[in-house]
């Protein structure tokens, strides 16, 4: 039952399930804005996929909350509008009746399958209570329809899975038991607010494909949230773009994706990383190698079985824990000075864990690692200082990686202080470095949370070039951003490099990101290297199965492949 | 401090309440002299002269004004209570900050001194401080001190904990930055807030603790203060009222607002944790 077809259900013809009519939904009195949603008008045909893009800050998910009254209320509050679920204004029903909707007749599926679940109980129970309280059916009939639905969305031994508990699951399986839950009272409409975004590339690919197979079969209508327009060109039927509240595009998904109208819309499309890689000026491969790696490991944990007599008296405790987990096994890598590499992999392949132990936030256990000839494994942390110009990372998360309670200016001129430059001079530096990622250098004076994530990106990047390093190790620097500011930066730590001659280590889960960025491409998995070579020769004719997996994961590929010819444009240069 | 901290802060009803009294507190416990020209100790008038009649809250059973004692006892109770406090503090932070910050051996080792004087009763222990060293105004400040820094400890090093993960602090060890330097410029300033609140709320218990110390006679001797005058007076309870009352509404009174400024800056710094 693969449906591919519904896709073009027309937007003048459907069958409503939900209309929103002028939904404005207010902020707190101290918000930048007043209305987080501003008459907002949305409908959900049955059986039709409606996707509401936007960035964060959108009001994109404060409106999907609004539908099921999950706002936290007092602080926003739903200030004018309807919500018709088939007829019935769901922004005016009293509690109980929205007990009834919920979970009944409106479902939804949330970012985090991790925090959505309860630790405390297994994820048959939470199923189960769902029905316990919906329906008036037996316990057997209960547990009945609870397999049922686990062999719906495709959970491996459906039985066993029953009295699993959350932690026991993988990410896609616990996304999968959310599904199941929403599923279970067959209602009308899922909402689902952004269900793939934490999971893994291959993952999402899976169970994008289940919730389409999923909607087909049982005729649900899905309001799916999301900020990324791949997954809308593989899901949706019709896409709502919102931007600071506002709807300012509407229309089936053929329309807005190739003929957008609005220039926000049109922005977005245009900002999603090209699955095109770029093509690079020039072979970096006469250079000599500035960072050797030799079988570098790093284990995690120990064997977590317990004593052996512990064991032997109560095998049921050490049933099924697992032993040392070897995060990095056994790793060469060669990286020639200027050239940019990218580490890709999916979250726990060790690619971070490599790149921590190359900067000395972690020891490595064994094997070796050259910096420009200088050993790194087993320095400590006073040993590692004079060698702390040589590397430099920027971080994931710009909104931690910055001091709260440190003036952007001190921020940045700290490492050159500490590499012996007099203060002035060094601030002096970092007001050109400032002016040089594309900042004010005003911003020297001002605090960290007075910046936008791309803006506070741009400070941690300048951090890292005070000290002027060779090798710049970049972890994941794009993911925590929206997609219109995630091409800025990346052009911007490709000019950088260019400019400065730097040597980068880009670590990414996204494919399509270390196109953009690096010749060449090192793929991981399970802290095994599968896969090296030139971005171009990977993309064109990908040797290992894993790396083919993660190529045919990424969402919306054939949409992006049909505007092939006017992307060959490079990039940056 | 951001503005916003401010709207949140001062636009509290309960906060600009306990405000009031506290300014009003401190200050009279600052202008005693002149405002309570009398000595506390002196004898001024006839014994047990009734509240407004010559007297403003009358006059106790050696005939010792009582306003003077309340405004005089005030400045004793603020002193010893806030010295008390920041003495804690300091402590408490530092070694819940080392706690913290180095974890494993050190951690262990300065958590179970931590438990060591959390098991004491505490009101226990002060009075044994007191005893042993002697009544005097240091040794009841040692002995306030003494029980009260070990919630800071904990408080500190949880929050030490959970920032010494972030990534600011790595980015500064991957900048070559001492550790040090990281503890005191990069986590603590980050770790103030829950600080202030806990400092600010153990300022009330420390004026319960001192209180109580006195009402035992363990309290400073020549220094007149809040529960000193409440012990002297409790034996009159039945024909001379105020004696108990007045000074028992002062302590009352500074140790709820006392709170609720506490509560109020947590409610102002933490503002996602209040509850509407």
């Amino acid at each position: 039952m693969t449906g591919s077809s519904t896709r073009t259900s027309a937007a003048g013809s459907l069958d409503p399930v939900l209309e929103i009519r002028d939904l404005s939904v207010a902020l707190p009195a101290w918000a930048d804005r007043r209305l987080a949603v501003n008459a907002v008008s949305l409908t959900v045909g049955r059986g039709e996929t409606l996707c509401v893009v936007g960035e964060s800050g959108s009001g994109k998910s404060v409106m999907a909350r609004s539908i099921l009254r999950l706002l936290p209320e007092p602080h926003l509050r739903i200030a004018g509008g309807q919500i018709l679920l088939d007829g019935e204004d769901l922004a005016r029903a009293d509690d109980r009746r929205m007990r009834q909707i919920r979970g009944g007749e409106i479902s939804m599926v949330f970012q985090e399958p991790m925090v959505s679940l309860n630790p405390l109980m297994t994820v048959g129970r939470q199923i189960d209570e769902i029905l316990e309280v919906h329906t008036g059916w037996s316990k057997a009939e209960r547990r009945r329809r609870v397999i049922a639905t686990f062999e719906d969305v495709r959970l491996p031994e459906p039985e066993l899975i029953v009295g699993a508990y959350p932690h026991e699951l993988s990410g896609g399986q616990r996304q999968r038991v959310m599904i199941a839950m929403s599923l279970v009272l067959e209602p009308k409409l899922i909402i689902a607010d952004e269900p793939t975004t934490a999971l893994d590339v291959t993952t999402e690919a899976q169970v994008l494909t289940l919730l389409k197979e999923l909607q087909v079969k049982h005729g649900t209508a899905l309001l799916f949230i999301t900020h990324n327009f791949g997954v809308v060109a593989e899901i949706a039927d019709r896409v709502a773009v919102m931007r600071s509240g506002e709807l300012v595009e509407y229309g089936s998904a053929k329309d807005v994706l190739e003929h957008p109208q609005h220039p926000y819309t049109r922005a977005l499309i245009d900002a999603v990383p090209s699955l095109v890689p770029r093509k690079h000026p020039e072979p970096s491969s006469t250079a000599e190698p500035i960072l050797t790696v030799r079988a570098l490991e790093k284990t995690y944990g120990r064997p977590s079985a317990g004593p052996k007599w512990l064991a032997r008296m109560m095998p049921r405790l050490a049933r099924g824990r697992r032993s040392a987990v070897k995060a990095v096994n056994k790793v060469d890598l060669d990286i020639r000075r200027g050239s940019a590499v990218a580490l890709v992999g999916e979250s726990g392949s060790g690619k971070s864990t490599l790149a921590r132990c190359l900067i000395g936030l972690e020891q490595a256990d064994s094997g070796s690692a050259l910096i420009a000839g200088d050993e790194i494994v087993g320095r400590s942390r006073a040993d590692w200082r004079p060698l702390r110009s040589r590397v430099q990372m920027v971080f994931q998360d710009p909104f931690a990686s910055l001091n709260p309670r440190t003036k952007v200016g001190d921020i940045i001129a700290r490492g050159a202080i500490l590499q012996g430059v007099n203060p002035a001079a060094a601030m002096e530096q970092a007001r050109r470095l400032l002016d040089l990622v594309g900042l004010d250098a005003k911003a020297a004076e001002r605090f960290p949370h007075e910046f936008s994530g791309g803006q506070r990106q741009r400070i941690g990047i300048a951090r890292a070039l005070a000290v002027k390093p060779d090798i710049l190790i970049a972890d994941e620097p794009v993911s925590a951003l929206d997609v219109s500011v995630q091409k800025q930066v990346l052009d911007l730590l490709d000019d950088l490099r260019r400019q400065f001659g730097l040597t980068m280590l880009f670590i990414t889960h996204d494919l399509r990101v270390a196109a953009h960025v690096c010749e060449d491409i090192v793929v991981l998995k399970n802290g095994t290297i599968v896969e090296r070579g030139l971005t171009a020769d990977i993309f064109a004719n990908p040797q290992h199965d894993y790396t083919r997996t993660l190529l045919a994961s990424v969402p919306g590929r054939d949409w992006q492949r049909r505007g092939l010819p006017d992307q060959m444009a490079p990039t940056g240069e | 401090m951001t503005s916003s901290f401010w709207i949140r802060f001062l636009g509290n009803p309960r906060v600009l309440l306990g405000l009031i009294w506290l300014a009003l507190v401190v200050i009279g416990a600052l202008a005693a002299p002149l405002i309570a020209p009398l000595d506390p100790f002196a004898i001024s008038g006839k014994p047990f002269v009734r509240p407004m009649d010559g007297f403003l809250f009358g006059t106790d059973s050696l005939g010792r004004s009582v306003w003077s004692g309340l405004v005089h006892g005030a400045r004793t109770t603020l002193l010893i209570a806030i010295i008390a406090t920041l003495a804690a503090v300091a402590f408490g932070g530092l070694l819940g900050a080392l706690s913290g910050f180095y974890g494993g051996r050190t951690d262990n080792l300065l958590m179970r001194i931590t438990e060591f004087f959390q098991t004491i009763p505490s009101f226990i222990f002060a009075i044994l401080l007191v005893a042993v060293l002697s009544p005097s105004a240091t040794s009841v400040v040692v002995a306030i001190a003494t029980v009260s820094w070990p919630p800071i400890a904990r408080i500190v090093r949880a929050e030490v904990m959970s920032l010494r993960s972030r990534e600011f602090i790595q980015a500064a060890v991957t900048l070559g930055e001492r550790d040090f330097v990281i503890l005191f410029r990069q986590i603590l300033p980050n770790a103030l807030s829950p600080l202030i609140v806990t400092g600010s709320l153990l300022v009330a218990t420390a004026i319960l603790t001192e209180s109580a110390l006195s009402f035992l006679g363990l309290g400073a001797p020549n220094f007149m203060s809040w529960g000193f005058m409440i012990g002297a007076g409790r034996s009159f309870l039945r024909d001379a009222w105020w004696l108990v009352a007045i000074p028992g509404i002062a302590i009352l009174l500074t140790v709820l607002s006392i709170n609720l400024v506490g509560e109020g800056l947590n409610d102002a710094l933490n503002p996602r944790l209040r509850t509407p």
